[in-house]
């Protein structure tokens, strides 16, 4: 029952955060929403048995990657409400249909699988035991540092690549 | 209709990912459509976890890629709006015309 309240709280949190984001005109108060979402989110991530990644979304997204976006709408002085911003009323109708029906298709894929879509018990329970015997991060870091070792080091190129790519893109050209 | 917590998971998923979809249909700013596809990301996320579950933990781990590839994502696209903003003199996705002969 608990569950259930806190699941239905976070979820209405997470849901309006994102419409509040992409229908107010202001960007810092949409990034704002963002952040409520990505927080309300996290939330979900502990109700899923994923706490590990629940605090790496409260640290990477809603820490860092969205003050790097809040840092570049004050660099460039984006903070104030523009008007222009939306989009008439041909792209808000398309924006809707298109939304709804993507929404439609998948809720209907989620409600019509039955449980074998969702695998078996089982495995499920190996699952649990796993995590009960190596705790949250032990049973996540097992796959990461062994069978994935190898996209996890390239994943450090890509960050590098990333942080030069970025510094070459905003410099300032030399005159 | 009684919905266990890993079905409505997945629905909210869903709903996230179609709330970003319009949002990058319906909004001008290039950073706030940068936004919206960070939130599909998350959506996305969300479903993984779900299905992590039940189909074991590798699905977290890739998770935990798709956090990497989107920080860098976003360090990139930043960057380029900066430069973009310089030569417009605004975020106006409209507006971007570089690739276009």
């Amino acid at each position: 029952m608990m569950e259930a309240f806190f699941f239905l709280l976070f979820a209405v949190m997470a849901a309006g955060g994102a419409i509040m984001m992409i229908a107010s005109r202001n960007p810092v108060s949409s990034l704002m929403y963002l952040v409520l979402a990505f927080f309300a989110l996290s939330g979900i991530f502990v109700l899923l048995d994923a706490h590990f990644l629940a605090a790496v979304q409260v640290i990477v997204y809603a820490g860092a990657i969205m003050v790097l976006f809040l840092f570049v709408i004050m660099l460039l002085n984006l903070g104030h409400r523009e008007d222009i911003d939306m989009r008439g009323h041909l792209a808000r109708l398309v924006a809707l249909v298109a939304g709804s029906a993507l929404f439609a298709a998948v809720a209907a894929l989620v409600l019509r699988g039955d449980e074998s879509t969702l695998a078996s018990e089982e495995s499920r329970l190996a699952v649990e035991a796993m995590v009960r015997a190596r705790g949250a991060v032990g049973a996540l870091a097992e796959p990461l540092f062994t069978s994935y070792l190898v996209p996890f080091e390239l994943t450090s190129l890509l960050l590098l690549v990333a942080i030069v790519g970025a510094i070459v893109l905003a410099r300032r050209r030399a005159p | 209709m009684n919905l266990d917590i890993e079905s409505a998971s997945l629905i909210l998923s869903a709903f996230l990912f179609a709330v970003g979809t319009a949002g990058v249909l319906v909004r001008r700013n290039a950073i706030i459509v940068f936004m919206c596809v960070e939130l599909m990301l998350n959506a996305v996320n969300l479903s993984l976890i779900v299905f992590s579950r039940s189909l074991g933990l590798e699905a977290q781990v890739l998770v935990f890629f798709v956090m990497a590839v989107a920080a860098a994502e976003a360090a990139v696209g930043l960057a380029i709006i900066i430069a973009i903003f310089r030569h417009y003199e605004g975020v106006d996705v409209d507006r971007f015309n570089l690739l276009r002969w």
